[in-house]
Order: C-alpha cells, then sequence, then structure tokens
C-alpha cells in the first residue's frame, strides 16, 4: 500500500516534533559543557550559547588539582559498592519466599511490604529514627540503610523469581539441594538480569543522592560528591576553597558550577547509553503486576 | 500468575506449613526485622503528631497533648499558603505533563524506523538519571542574568527577567524542568502497552480503510487505556506530594510566597537546615503537618483507585 501525501507530511512533522524534543533535552548538557571550557568574560557577557567562547581548562585544571574532588568522588563510590550490595542482598532474600505461591502466610506479607508503597513515616519520624533512635548520625549507614529495600525493587524481583520455571528447581531438589542451596546456585545465577537491572537504579539513585547525606553527615571529609556539588552551587565554597589564586578567582567563580556539574554527572551520561537497556527492561517487569 | 510456579497451596492446619516450608521462612526474617524498624516505626513514629517529643531517641514522645499541633497549624496562615501551593503545583504539572506525555508516547510510535526512534528514546530517558542538584543547578544558569534564556530575551529587546528571584515564575521554571526531566521516562509504560497490542487488530482496520489517526484513536488509545488509568491514579494520589528535592533547591526566601509547599514547610519547621526562615527543631508540629500530608494523600490514592476500579476496571490493587 502506497503512503498517502498527509500521511507523509505527518511523518515530516512528526521528524521536526522529534528533533525539537532532542535538542530542547540535549541543549542544557551542551550550555554547561560550552560554559565550563569558557573565559569568564565571555560567560559575563553572556556570549556563550553553543560553543565554548575563548576556549579555556583553568577551572577544570584547578578544580582537578586539588584532592577535594576525587575524595568526594571516592566517597560517592564507596557508598555506591556497600550500597548496592546491601539493597540488592536484601530485595533478593525478601523477594525470594514472596515469589512462591505455595508459601501460606505471604497472604500476610505481600500486603505488609506493599503498603509501605502508599503510606511512609515522613519526614521528621524517619529523621528521628535514624539520627536519634538508631544513632546512624554521621555515619555510611544513614545513607544507605534507610532506603535499602524498597517495595517497588522487591515487587519487581518477586515477579522474576515468579517467572523462572519451576522444573530447574525441583531438579535441584532431586539432586540434593536444600532451599539455601537451590536459592545460591540455582536461582541467583539465573537472575542476572534483574540483579543488574536493580544494581543499576541502586547505582543511581546513590551517586545522585545529596538530601540524605544533607540531613545526616557533618563531617564534611564523608560528603559524597553530589553534596560537594550542591555547596558549590548554592555559593557556599568560595573559589580560593577549590585552590583558586588571586588572578585566576573571577575566572574560576564564573565557571566552577557548570565544571562541578559537567565532572559530576560524565559517569552517568558516558554509562548511561550502555546500560539503558536495562533500566528499560525493569520498568517493563515492575509494570507487569506479580 | 506466573506459568511454571504452580505448585498447590496445602491444606491444614499453619504450624504443619510452617513446619514443612520453616527454611523459606527464615528468608523473611531479616527483611521482615528491616520492615518493622525502618518502614513501620516512622510510621508509628507519626504518633508524635499528638504527643510531645522532647528530643533523644524515644520516636514515641513522652506526653498526650491530643490536637494542639494540628490546631496550631490549622492557624498558620504560611501553612495554608504552602497547602495551596503545593495543590497548585501538583495539579497545573500533571495538567500539562500527563497530555504531553501521553501524546509524546503516541508520536514515538509512529516513528517508522527502529534506529530513530531508539535514538530519540536513549536522548529523552537521560535527563531522568541526572541528579537534582545538578537539574537545579542547570536551571540556575540557563535563566541567570548572563544565561541563554536572557541573553536570548535581551536580543529581542526586552528587558531581562530575574527568574529565580521573582515568585511569579516559579511555576514555570518547577513545570518546565519537570517535563524536560520526565518526558521520555514517563512514555515508557505507555509504550509498553503499546507493544502488547494485537497487530491484527491494525492488519483489519486498515482493511476497513481506516487512517493513522484513526489506528491511534481507535486502536492505540483503547488499548493503552489500562495503563493511562494506572499511571492517572499514581499520579492523583501523588497531588500532595511535590517535587520536594528539587523544590528545595530551587526556592528561596523571595519566593516562598510562590514556591513553599507542604514538605518544605515541615523541612523547615522540623529540621531548618539553616535556611531563611526555618525554625528547626519543632519536631511535633512539623509531624503534625507532614502525617496531614500524608492521610489526604492516601485518602485520594484510594479514591481514584475505588473511582477506575468502577469505570474502568482497572485499578492498582
Amino acid at each position: 500500500m502506497k503512503a498517502s501525501l498527509s500521511y507523509r507530511g505527518f511523518q515530516i512533522i512528526n521528524g521536526l516534533i522529534m528533533t525539537l524534543v532532542c535538542i530542547f533535552t540535549l541543549y542544557p548538557f551542551v550550555y554547561l559543557i560550552a560554559q565550563s571550557f569558557s573565559s569568564e568574560g565571555a560567560v559575563y557577557a553572556g556570549k556563550v550559547s553553543f560553543f565554548p567562547v575563548e576556549f579555556t581548562t583553568q577551572t577544570y585544571a584547578t578544580l582537578l588539582s586539588k584532592p577535594d574532588f576525587f575524595r568526594y568522588y571516592g566517597n560517592t563510590i564507596l557508598y555506591s559498592v556497600v550500597g548496592t550490595f546491601i539493597a540488592v542482598a536484601g530485595t533478593a532474600i525478601l523477594a525470594y519466599p514472596l515469589s512462591k505461591e505455595k508459601l501460606r502466610m505471604n497472604k500476610f506479607f505481600i500486603p505488609f511490604v506493599l503498603f509501605t508503597m502508599y503510606f511512609g513515616g515522613g519526614l521528621i519520624p524517619n529523621y528521628i529514627l535514624v539520627a536519634k533512635t538508631m544513632g546512624m548520625r554521621d555515619t555510611i549507614w544513614a545513607i544507605i540503610i534507610p532506603g535499602a529495600i524498597s517495595a517497588f525493587n522487591v515487587i519487581l524481583m518477586k515477579t522474576f523469581f515468579a517467572s523462572l520455571p519451576n522444573e530447574i528447581e525441583e531438579a535441584a531438589k532431586v539432586d540434593g539441594l536444600d532451599v539455601y542451596g537451590i536459592f545460591m546456585k540455582i536461582t541467583i545465577p539465573l537472575s542476572k538480569p534483574i540483579i543488574a537491572t536493580m544494581v543499576l537504579f541502586v547505582i543511581v539513585g546513590i551517586w545522585n543522592n545529596w538530601f540524605g547525606p544533607s540531613l545526616y553527615l557533618q563531617s564534611k571529609d564523608k560528603w559524597p560528591v553530589a553534596l560537594y556539588l550542591r555547596q558549590i552551587i548554592e555559593n557556599a565554597i568560595s573559589p580560593t576553597e577549590v585552590g583558586a589564586t588571586s588572578d585566576s578567582t573571577t575566572q574560576i567563580a564564573a565557571t566552577i558550577k557548570s565544571t562541578a556539574m559537567v565532572l559530576t554527572s560524565l559517569p552517568i551520561i558516558c554509562i548511561y547509553p550502555f546500560v539503558q537497556k536495562y533500566f528499560v527492561q525493569g520498568m517493563m517487569i515492575g509494570s507487569v503486576k506479580g | 500468575m506466573a506459568v511454571g510456579n504452580k505448585a498447590a497451596v496445602d491444606a491444614g492446619p499453619l504450624w504443619k506449613h510452617v513446619k514443612k516450608e520453616w527454611k523459606l521462612y527464615t528468608f523473611l526474617v531479616i527483611p521482615v526485622i528491616y520492615f518493622l524498624i525502618f518502614k513501620y516505626a516512622p510510621m508509628l513514629g507519626n504518633i508524635i503528631a499528638f504527643r510531645k517529643y522532647r528530643g533523644g531517641p524515644n520516636l514515641f514522645g513522652t506526653e498526650w497533648v491530643g490536637l494542639s499541633y494540628f490546631k496550631m497549624f490549622m492557624k498558620d496562615p504560611i501553612f495554608w499558603r504552602a497547602f495551596y501551593n503545593t495543590l497548585f503545583l501538583s495539579i497545573v504539572y500533571l495538567i500539562f505533563r500527563f497530555p504531553l506525555t501521553l501524546g509524546f508516547a503516541l508520536l514515538l510510535n509512529e516513528i517508522v524506523r527502529t534506529k530513530r526512534k531508539k535514538f530519540v528514546q536513549t536522548v529523552s530517558y537521560l535527563p531522568h538519571f541526572i541528579s537534582m542538584v545538578i537539574v537545579a543547578g542547570m536551571v540556575k544558569e540557563m535563566v541567570s542574568l548572563t544565561g541563554p534564556i536572557n541573553t536570548l530575551i535581551a536580543k529581542f529587546g526586552f528587558e531581562k527577567i530575574q527568574f529565580i528571584s521573582s515568585p511569579e515564575w516559579f511555576s514555570t521554571l518547577y513545570i518546565t524542568s519537570g517535563i524536560w526531566q520526565g518526558l521520555g521516562w514517563g512514555t515508557i509504560l505507555y509504550l509498553a502497552a503499546m507493544t502488547g497490542i494485537n497487530t491484527e487488530l491494525y492488519e483489519a482496520a486498515k482493511i476497513d480503510g481506516a487512517n493513522r489517526f484513526r489506528l491511534a484513536w481507535h486502536i492505540t488509545i483503547p488499548g493503552i487505556l489500562p495503563t493511562i488509568m494506572t499511571l492517572l491514579i499514581l499520579d492523583i494520589g501523588g497531588i500532595m506530594g511535590s517535587n520536594f528535592e528539587k523544590i528545595l533547591l530551587l526556592y528561596n526566601p523571595l519566593t516562598y510566597e510562590t514556591a513553599d509547599v507542604i514538605s518544605t514547610y515541615v523541612y523547615r519547621m522540623g529540621i531548618g537546615g539553616g535556611q531563611f526562615g526555618s525554625v528547626g527543631g519543632n519536631f511535633s508540629y512539623a509531624t503534625a503537618v507532614g502525617l496531614f500530608e500524608g492521610i489526604i494523600g492516601l485518602i485520594l490514592v484510594t479514591t481514584a483507585n475505588f473511582i477506575s476500579k468502577k469505570t474502568t476496571e482497572s485499578s492498582l490493587w
């Protein structure tokens, strides 16, 4: 069937809309990168739009010459690794029994988990619990533990476990494996796709988290890079603090925010295109009601 | 339910069942304790909305004060301003975002070339993964006096606008940045639902002479209606919540008038955080306000779910 004229017109307009959406989405990134490599004079004169004006790497050099930035980056990596391990392990051991229809008490435990999706403690009771009752203030645990297991992720994993063919587990049972052996040696290896998805979800969450750290971490040396960035954006950190000399202060002041934003989001932007499909896949599994 | 998992549920007394499956039940011990401590204890901790909390580790307060904190905030005009702002920002945002997301999903679905479609998807999902700190930072850079938007405004001969400190511009910044960040990601569930529509329906309709617009209207939209309804329920349930982190990063005392929402108000009253106009330490008062917000949210999502169940037979539970 030949496409009608109006249909081809529609396709052209649609292509135009899609191009505009892409430009709209990407432009802020382009602008930030351009600004971070431009001179202060060009930035203050509003000359930067798409490309760096009066190209300079001075702000990058200054920011990266001090150990601060790397230390905050290191903290973020540490929190991501430990946090991801705890979150994924916790989610898996909860989701596994919930995926077994033969467990009669799931009638109670599934709603027990689901209810937390719709109602929560709220900011203040959570804060009191974590900071005061549990005494986690100023420790890595305050950042990692409270959000480690979420009902959404549990449902995601439960749905995946339930879709695995029962016969494999039955065969393993015949071979003499008990429940723990089956879980560790059969179910977990078969669940690599969902585990990959979950690892990515959790890493992005921890990488981007600044609010939890701002509530609980008093010691500056424990800050993750997101919180450091926030202080830079709020002008709470002066150019000299990041290592500007007297003749580079204005240059640093003009572009430090965009430079720090580029450096902080760089890992996510670089890895994201390659792992995007895992996120999408995770959303799809989660959308199928368990 | 899942295919390979049809093991019969055994009858008989519960203790026998537990005795037989105890190893599986042991998996639940740590996570259930975790849920009790980190999800249910704070829920019960809301009790300090009715009790005096005097600091320290006792999450549940020391003595009953009845509804006095509720009476206090009900008389506070700042609370009502935050209440109004919360509803206004959420509803206006929903009005823009919901049709835009649905429309974008339908248009994405019309892209014939797979590679092109993948590209647009990859680009439009990206902002979802960017930290709120960066999103807020970007907004500030984009609308600053030397930023591209004001440069453009100046080029056309208009006067530059102080976006960040103007209360009348806050909702625009909030909604635009929300759409920038969420438009692409919001389409995922729609696109998933679209791939589930039987292609024979389209073939049959084409033979009957239906054009692309009729196909979208009569097949695609009805096919994804359950998804539309589910997302709408979730959105309506979320009306009392706002993008707390983004507002906290974007607002300032000059824009409190239009930007202060219930959750930021709770934050300033309870935690303080050194922000202007923040008191901090009023834990019970802030909890009362937060609880009020949470309960209205729960009522909203339950009601929306009920209405959806009655009218379209799709529901969350």
